[in-house]
């Protein structure tokens, strides 16, 4: 029983090491990088569209939506990084329906890695659209008294979204492994599909609060 | 250790690797998807516009067409009923006129021939009483009716007036053509062009020989006739004797009144088809009168 992908290692040279969570990332990688390819290679600009075009015109169109609802008008800018947070979490945890897969979002260290993402991305935005000035000065408001409690919240806030998403992704499979232990037929299916409902809405609560943070710092008002 | 900190560098490193191959193969494909369909369709929806508006105009304008034309059509069909209406009062007027014409110029023709007609049997009537009165009075010449004859010729040469004795007298001796001015005084005697230089009486019948001795003793009496007398029979002076000299003639003859009888006739018929006859009238049938 392992906690976490990462401890299933493949191949160690070094303090490089091929772990799962490496391998199944790469494997989704490539899935969603050639199924796009595949289905955009002949779009159709007319009223008559494939049924994978249109399905991938819906994800965009509700991801675009979304960032606009949040309240970034400029949702071209932060769609491949919002979108592609909430891709990445929904196609890992959907492929856990595939027998012997392990979610990389369950390992503490690709959620890490994804808040890190995130931890970096706002303070990019926040000063591509508020300039460096503008930016530090939303650290001092309401009260430049805030100032330290806005760092904090800025780096606790990281650690919440990386361990939320931990949590719930490898709570989701040590459910399931447990319970296939205990009563191996009928409440693992009832679990799993659960745990495919939990991994889609983690998926989207993470991109969706990358996005609020990310509006947070580009409309100036302050982090929080 | 939860945290595999070589691993989440590279999950980052992946997740970033990640976002490019999608912005490549999914996200930007698919916006520029969408954004034509939204080009095409509001392009095509402001070509329906454009389309909407041209129909909206071009139905305008043909409604205003339509109008004007039904407002044209309206005014040139009254124009055209009151132009046939004023034509058809013309056509009828000329056709009355034409008619009037017509009437009248039949009406004329009608009565010209009526006139031609009853002319012509006037004419034919007048022909047949004088060949039948012809024909009576030859055949009813007689010697006592031939003797009358010669004594009136006697007397008509006796009661010659004395212009016309000298007349005579003067043709029977220069033997000279006079002209015929006393043919006018009395139908009785006449002047013919004759170039005989005896007297010749003619007569219908045979003059016995006293009657000849008395009519040559009356023209030495009264004209002082000195040449030959020559008597000759002529049987269509009917019933009748004439003197004939020198272009001059005395004569007493049923023909000569008939001849007058018939001249007075045609005259007056004569009159009455010149007072008849008008311009423009149609011809009539010319009957000529009977000539004996």
């Amino acid at each position: 029983m392992h906690l976490s992908p990462d401890d299933i290692i493949f191949w160690e040279y070094g303090f490089i090491k091929l772990n799962a969570t490496i391998v199944y990332t790469w494997g989704l990688m490539f899935v969603l990088a050639a199924g796009s390819k595949a289905i955009t290679r002949k779009l159709s600009v007319g009223l008559e569209r494939a049924r994978w075009q249109n399905l991938l015109e819906i994800i965009v169109s509700a991801i675009k939506k979304q960032i606009e609802e949040v309240g970034l008008r400029q949702s071209r800018t932060y769609l491949g990084f919002v979108g592609t947070l909430f891709v990445f979490v929904a196609t890992a945890s959907l492929f856990t329906v595939i027998p012997g897969y392990e979610p990389p979002t369950g390992s503490l260290s690709t959620t890490t890695a994804l808040a890190i993402c995130v931890f970096i991305a706002v303070p990019l935005y926040g000063i591509k659209e508020q300039g460096l000035g503008g930016y530090l000065r939303s650290y001092l408001e309401p009260t430049p008294l805030m100032l330290p409690f806005n760092i904090i919240g800025e780096f606790s806030r990281t650690l919440a979204l990386a361990v939320r998403l931990f949590g719930n992704m490898m709570s989701g499979t040590m459910i399931l492994a447990i319970l296939l232990s205990i009563t191996p037929f009928f409440f693992p299916i009832v679990m799993s599909a659960l745990g495919l409902l939990t991994g889609m809405v983690q998926a989207y609560i993470f991109s969706i609060l990358a996005t609020v943070y990310i509006a947070a710092a580009a409309s100036g008002h302050g982090g929080g | 250790m939860l945290i595999d900190w070589f691993t989440v560098v590279a999950q980052a490193v992946n997740f970033l690797v990640l976002v490019w191959l999608l912005k490549r193969f999914f996200y930007q494909p698919i916006l520029n998807a969408l954004d034509a369909r939204e080009r095409r369709i509001a392009a095509e929806l402001a070509d329906a516009d454009a389309k909407k508006m041209a129909a909206e105009k071009e139905r305008n304008e043909f409604q205003h067409k339509n109008d004007e034309f039904d407002r044209q059509r309206t005014a040139l069909l009254s124009k055209a009923s009151g132009e046939a209406q004023a034509e058809r009062q013309r056509l009828l007027a000329v056709a009355q006129n034409d008619f009037d014409n017509l009437r009248a110029s039949r009406e004329k023709a009608l009565s010209r021939e009526y006139r031609s007609l009853s002319e012509a049997l006037t004419r034919k009537t007048c022909a047949e009483v004088f060949a039948i009165a012809r024909k009576v009075l030859t055949d009813l010449a007689s010697t006592t009716l031939e003797a009358h004859v010669v004594e009136a010729f006697i007397r008509r040469v006796r009661e010659l007036g004395d212009d016309e004795k000298a007349q005579l007298a003067s043709a029977f001796q220069s033997g000279t053509v006079s002209t015929p001015a006393a043919s006018t005084a009395t139908p009785m005697l006449a002047t013919v062009t004759a170039v005989a230089e005896e007297v010749l009486v003619r007569s219908a019948f045979e003059l016995s020989v006293a009657q000849q001795n008395a009519i040559a003793a009356v023209l030495k009496e009264m004209l002082g006739v000195k040449s030959s007398v020559r008597f000759a029979v002529e049987p269509e002076l009917v019933s009748g004797i004439e003197l004939v000299t020198n272009g001059h003639k005395v004569a007493w003859s049923i023909e000569n009144h008939l001849a007058s009888l018939e001249k007075e006739i045609g005259k007056l018929l004569e009159n009455q088809t010149e007072y008849g006859s008008g311009p423009g009238s149609a011809p009539t049938v010319e009957i000529p009168p009977e000539s004996r």
